[in-house]
């Protein structure tokens, strides 16, 4: 990767994934985790919320697993209704629960470039981050608007200006905040802090010598 | 903005450099990992050809996926999707020197319960592993934090992460723990006070009499949970009771060493002058033991208080929290938890999973029989608490009883392995996590509790008192009495 990657606006259709304490564990459900790479991580996005009320279950009760046939049907779950959206909009204390990044790699990979919300929780955000997409919060009012504004304009564009920390939709102007690390990150394209903290590798060898608990190399 | 905590200290000794986002740029003492969250972080790592930096900083094992009946633990694992899981673990650990404890070790188990039992986890560390309960290691007076797929790439390939410093909220907790009441009840009472979310951009420092009373296993339990209370982590300044946990442990260092390494572990605590942005005082006396009645860990009572309704609550998330909890729980508001119905029972978890779970909840089961109606498995954190367990006797006492004894893992904590909830069971667990579909089951539904208490509702089949069997003169509560209180 680059460290050229300057994300400044994202921008697209929208989808609303109303709710508050919406956990990791409803976005990617454990037992969809059994995988070593993130490559099929979309399909399993909010598997179970997806799907009638049967779907992941098999009539005797055992459970779906990601190489099972019979899955429940699609149900009217908003990702269902906005497929090919880039912008998620959801409310309080999204992402809680788990550290997976599973959930937002699954996010990521079946097409959300960038998030609104009312809050995040903080490891969800820092995901965000470390895949450089940006999560924006905004008031209760302001984000429920616009998810019924999405509702009734499938096919409107939203967009998030990650320097202006705005959310713009139809003739509507959202001032939100994002958090100021994460715009350095995303403004500067640095949100890649493998190669910048790699390159203080000596810096860091100087710090673990420093500390008691570290025997010498 | 907080001075002199333990908190200001550990950052300050472990941080490098200032990126240029704004971030700290922090040096990981101890890196844990484990089979679900690593394999992409390597696949990064080789992708980029970096080395490991630090690789005696790094340990693995397996739990989340970790069969836990002895038959199921032959390889290769019949569920192919978990042999993938564990030989991609053994293969990068193998190739980037990183020492494993697996299944043939000993060792294994739930890495929140592995590093404090073999001494990795020392006072004044930073700790971080791809798990949201890293938190739990704070109980040494360590900082831990829980970190994505990309963050473990970036541990492996710098020994760092880049992070930003929070808050730190100091919850002094007075008073004593009644009899049959623990330390999983104090950060239950914790998270009820102040809430799911009452933690967001704080870490907790978790001081005051009950907590100094606890034993290094409590302590665990207290800051394994600081993460559901929306703290990115939660820690217990380090003292005599913490040396001695750590005296004659496996990576702990004897003799002189150990007295020098002390003191560096008396450097980091917080000083007296210590600045708090924030401080919070919780009464423990007189407290009953806590279950909780919905689909958050923040949703919890004590067994003499009532079920909430959603009117009670002055925000209007949790108003709407309270509506969707009552309705998966099949709860009216006003009703007792005491005799609510239970189909499982599971004892295990980083939270509870520890010898002295084990024991109290044999105490409760010594001489009595599980109830026909429920499924009941004993699951130890490690495979080193379960050697323990079964030295004493407690394996006995829980077969008998009508428990499964198992092998160590994460087990029905999140359902990853075989052991998972029916339908619409309920289920009184140890575990952290009350979410819907958590356990394996879309409808199944969980009461967190201490084992004391799942014990004994393993017992009646359904939600009780578990003090009633602990002692003939400790407090107890019954259904008639919390009516009184709903009136
Ligand atoms: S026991 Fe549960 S909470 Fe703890 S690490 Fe395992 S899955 Fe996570």
């Amino acid at each position: 990767m680059s460290e050229d990657q300057h994300i400044t606006e994202v921008a697209g259709t929208g989808v609303p994934i109303p709710g508050d304490d919406i956990d990791t564990d409803q976005i990617l459900p454990a037992r969809f985790m059994k995988e070593v790479t993130f490559d099929n991580m979309a399909e399993y996005l909010f598997y179970d919320a997806r799907r009638d009320d049967d779907g992941g279950e098999r009539s005797d009760g055992s459970r779906a697993s990601s190489d099972d046939e019979s899955d429940g049907e699609f149900n009217d779950h908003p990702l269902n209704r906005f497929e090919g959206a880039s912008i998620a909009v959801v409310n309080t204390n999204f992402g809680c629960g788990s550290s997976r990044e599973h959930a937002p790699q699954a996010m990521m990979r079946w097409g959300v470039d960038g998030v609104v919300g009312e809050s995040f929780a903080e490891i969800f955000a820092d995901n965000c981050k470390s895949l450089g997409i940006p999560a924006i919060t905004a008031g209760h009012e302001d984000v429920v608007a616009l998810q019924e504004w999405i509702e009734a304009n499938p096919d409107g564009e939203v967009e998030i200006d990650v320097e202006k920390e705005t959310v713009t939709y139809g003739e509507t102007v959202i001032h939100g905040e994002v958090d100021d690390a994460m715009q350095e990150a995303l403004v500067d394209g640095i949100w890649d802090t493998t190669a910048l903290m790699y390159s203080n590798l000596s810096k860091v060898e100087r710090t673990a010598a420093e500390l008691p608990y570290i025997e010498a190399a | 903005m907080s001075e002199h905590t333990l908190y200001d200290t550990v950052w300050e000794n472990h941080k490098v450099t200032e990126l240029p986002n704004g971030q700290d740029q922090l040096f990981v003492g101890l890196h844990l990992i484990h089979e679900v969250t690593s394999p992409q972080a390597f696949a990064m790592l080789e992708e980029r050809e970096h080395e490991v930096a630090f690789p005696d900083r790094n340990f693995a094992t397996t739990d989340h996926i970790a069969p836990t009946e002895a038959e199921k633990r032959e390889r290769p694992l019949s569920d192919g999707e978990s042999e993938e899981m564990l030989s991609a673990l053994e293969r990068n650990v193998g190739e980037h020197g990183i020492t494993y404890f697996g299944f043939e070790s000993g060792k294994q188990g739930i890495t929140h319960v592995v590093a404090p039992e073999l001494g990795l986890t020392q006072p004044g560390m930073t700790v971080a592993c791809g798990d949201s309960h890293t938190a739990t290691h704070g109980a040494f007076g360590s900082i831990g934090v829980g970190v994505g797929t990309s963050q473990i790439r970036d541990i492996l390939a710098t020994g760092c992460i880049a992070a930003d410093k929070q808050q730190v909220r100091h919850i002094e907790v007075e008073g004593t723990l009644g009899e049959g009441v623990y330390a999983k009840d104090i950060i239950l009472k914790i998270i009820q006070k102040l809430g799911v979310d009452g933690g967001v951009g704080h870490v907790y420092e978790y001081g005051g009499p009950a907590i100094r009373e606890l034993e290094m296993e409590g302590r665990l339990a207290v800051c394994n949970m600081s993460i559901e209370g929306g703290a990115r982590a939660g820690y217990i300044n380090p003292d005599e009771t913490t040396y001695e946990y750590l005296r004659g442990r496996e990576y702990v260092p004897e003799g002189e060493a150990f007295e020098q390494r002390k003191e560096y572990w008396e450097s980091i605590k917080s000083g007296e002058d210590a600045v708090y942005d924030d401080v919070v005082t919780i009464d423990v006396d007189g407290m009953d033991p806590l279950v909780t009645w919905g689909i958050n860990p923040g949703q919890v009572i004590e067994l003499s208080e009532p079920v909430p309704a959603p009117e009670d609550f002055g925000a209007r998330t949790d108003r709407e929290a309270a509506e969707r909890a009552l309705e998966h729980m099949e709860l009216e508001p006003g009703q007792s938890m005491l005799g609510y119905n239970v189909d499982v029972a599971f004892l295990g978890t980083c939270t509870n999973g520890r010898v002295s779970d084990f024991e109290v909840a044999a105490e409760v089961l010594e001489d009595r029989q599980i109830s026909n109606d429920v499924r009941a498995l004993a699951v130890p954190g490690s495979e080193t608490v379960r050697e323990q367990c079964e030295q004493r006797g407690l394996d006995e006492v829980f077969i008998e009883a009508g428990f499964q004894w198992r092998r160590a893992g994460c087990s029905m904590c999140l359902a990853m392995n075989d052991d998972s909830l029916e339908g619409n069971e309920v289920c009184a667990s140890s575990s952290n996590r009350n979410f819907i579909g958590r356990q394996g089951s879309k409808g199944g539904r969980t009461v967190l509790m201490s084992p004391a208490m799942v014990a004994a509702a393993a017992v009646e089949g359904e939600v009780t008192d578990a003090r009633r069997f602990l002692s003939d003169d400790a407090r107890t509560v019954s259904p008639t009495d919390v009516e009184e209180v709903a009136d």
